[in-house]
């Protein structure tokens, strides 16, 4: 029993650390991209002892500490109590909604069983949705706590960006959801081992590319970053919902920010790159079509899995960072045209087409 | 007392505090966000009655899209804070409350029989899979009679927003 607890709050741990982690050093990578796109050094200035890391060191630990050190400033007609709840509502959500992806199939330690995810909820996509569209609130109430035009603007344009692409969003991974017939995640990430033909993993971006797209092109409306960074918008409205936020309280929008970036990224592999899957890799090691098997441990296959779970997930997190720093930025009527006159129909579209290949092909589910 | 009924007594005293907060607040903004806490709140009551698919649609659906919209029409048209009442309307609003009460009482008390014909909830209760099959089979003329419903609102809408062009 106690054993058992100590397991769950363990991974919690590791997940949430992971998340706030790669936050940090996703804030770096972005310094240190956007210097390679536009040819620059970055970030190379602070140094500890002489030793600058390639401005790694100091951005990991410099920043935040400038960040918490700053005044803490609420706009003197602005709401006290909103104004500190917002940054809250807006990187709760961002964190917690990890728990449902898993990341690594199973881990047998010591007579035990260990299911490498963190929370085994039935309707684990659902949830993800419902925290995704929670996030909305740090935003709005930020936005209207601040008492301020710009940041009203910001609030408002956020939240009609928001519930606009969730509805994308859901509806484009109907597919994915019909194919492998389970709304749990890890459910998804198994059934993505099988193979087709005998060599082409069952992934769900060879099954659903066009899904792919739609859920890829929603999911960074989302995390409200360019091309879709309506929100905040410097040229325009200075900076959007959080321009009366300085110190700890802005640091905590970023943290959201980079957080919900992780997320995306975890989504994005769990549902289109075979999660944790290594092609050919089973519980007992790895059957090659065509050339022979070559039998590993347990403990090394389950390290195997978690190593390229991470290395997937961090190509995505480097693929936002690409789009940011090299596309320009949408406008609002362009922003809600491509949501609701492309997106929303091309996502009906593939689920229909989807629906008639399952009862034609009856092929569905594609369990192991 | 067992621990699911503390979990219960401190989210049903949280529910309740959120839900007063929601009719005396004054300022709209606080009124909004304190019902955002009690949809919240009730959705976690699901889950611990193992109805995880209800509790996760009650939060998107409800404090994630439903309360959004409220907040972006709040915001667009800024009301200040909402004028006391008088000191009548406190009176009989609080007698419909009471008279709502003994209604209802009877009711919540029975709650821990089944109806004669019902069997207890199984295991696979509260599934997506279970919620699916008696939505598109037992339930699927009334699921569809509300869709259309809502269809007549959108396009009742959509009309009334025409007209003022």
């Amino acid at each position: 029993m106690i054993v058992d607890i100590g397991i769950i709050a363990a991974k919690a741990l590791m997940v949430l650390s992971m998340v706030l982690n790669l936050a940090g050093v996703l804030g770096w990578i972005e310094r240190k991209a956007s210097a390679l796109i536009q040819n620059r050094i970055g970030a190379n200035r602070a140094s500890i002892f002489g030793f600058a890391g390639l401005g790694l060191v100091n951005t990991l630990i410099a920043d935040p500490i400038k960040f918490l050190t700053k005044e803490d400033f609420i706009p003197p007609k602005g709401d006290r109590l909103l104004h500190t709840l917002a940054p809250c509502l807006a990187l709760f959500p961002a964190l917690v909604a990890f728990a449902v992806i898993p990341f690594g199939d199973i881990l047998v330690l010591a007579d035990r069983t260990i299911n490498l995810q963190v929370a085994n909820l039935n309707v684990g996509i659902l949830y993800i949705f419902s925290m995704a569209s929670l996030s909305v609130y740090g935003i709005v109430i930020g936005a209207w706590a601040s008492n301020n035009k710009f940041s009203l603007l910001g609030g408002v344009r956020g939240s009609a960006q928001m519930i606009s692409y969730e509805i994308a969003m859901g509806l484009s991974v109907m597919g994915i959801l019909m194919i492998y017939g389970t709304l749990e995640l890890q459910e998804i990430a198994r059934a993505q081992g099988n193979l087709l033909w005998g060599w082409l993993p069952a992934w769900g971006i060879f099954l659903q590319p066009v899904a792919f797209l739609l859920f890829f092109t929603a999911a960074v409306a989302e995390t409200k970053r360019i091309p879709f960074d309506l929100p905040e918008a410097e040229s325009e409205i200075v900076a959007g919902y959080h321009v009366e936020y300085s110190g700890g309280k802005f640091l905590m929008f970023f943290a959201g920010e980079f957080a919900e970036i992780v997320t995306a990224a975890g989504l994005i592999t769990t549902l289109f790159f075979g999660g944790w899957q290594v092609p050919f890799l089973m519980r007992d090691g790895f059957h090659f079509p065509w050339v022979g098997n070559l039998f590993l441990p347990q403990l090394v296959v389950a390290l195997l899995q978690v190593g390229a779970f991470t290395l997937k997930v961090l190509f995505f997190c480097w693929l936002q960072i690409l789009l940011r720093w090299s596309l320009p930025r949408f406008r609002y009527d362009q922003v809600m045209r491509l949501g609701w006159k492309m997106l929303l129909p091309l996502a009906l579209l593939n689920v229909m087409v989807t629906a008639v290949l399952i009862v034609a092909w009856q092929s569905a589910p594609l369990k192991p | 007392m067992t621990s699911p009924m503390i979990l219960f007594l401190i989210l049903a005293g949280l529910s309740i505090v959120f839900s007063l907060l929601v009719v005396f607040q004054r300022n709209v903004v606080y009124s909004a966000m304190a019902l955002v806490a009690t949809l919240f709140l009730i959705a976690v009551l699901f889950l611990t009655l193992e109805a995880a698919m209800v509790g996760i649609l009650q939060i998107l659906v409800y404090a994630g899209a439903i309360m959004v919209l409220f907040l972006f029409v709040i915001m667009l048209l800024n009301p200040g804070l909402l004028e006391g009442r008088s000191i009548a309307w406190w009176i009989l609003g609080s007698l419909a409350a009471v008279l709502l009460l003994f209604v209802l009482v009877p009711f919540l008390s029975d709650s821990g029989r089944l109806l004669p014909g019902q069997a207890p909830a199984g295991g696979s209760f509260g599934s997506p899979e279970s919620l699916a099959q008696s939505l598109f089979t037992d339930f699927v003329l009334p699921f569809e009679i509300a869709s259309v419903l809502l269809l007549v609102a959108i396009v009742g809408a959509v009309v009334l927003a025409k007209r003022e062009v």
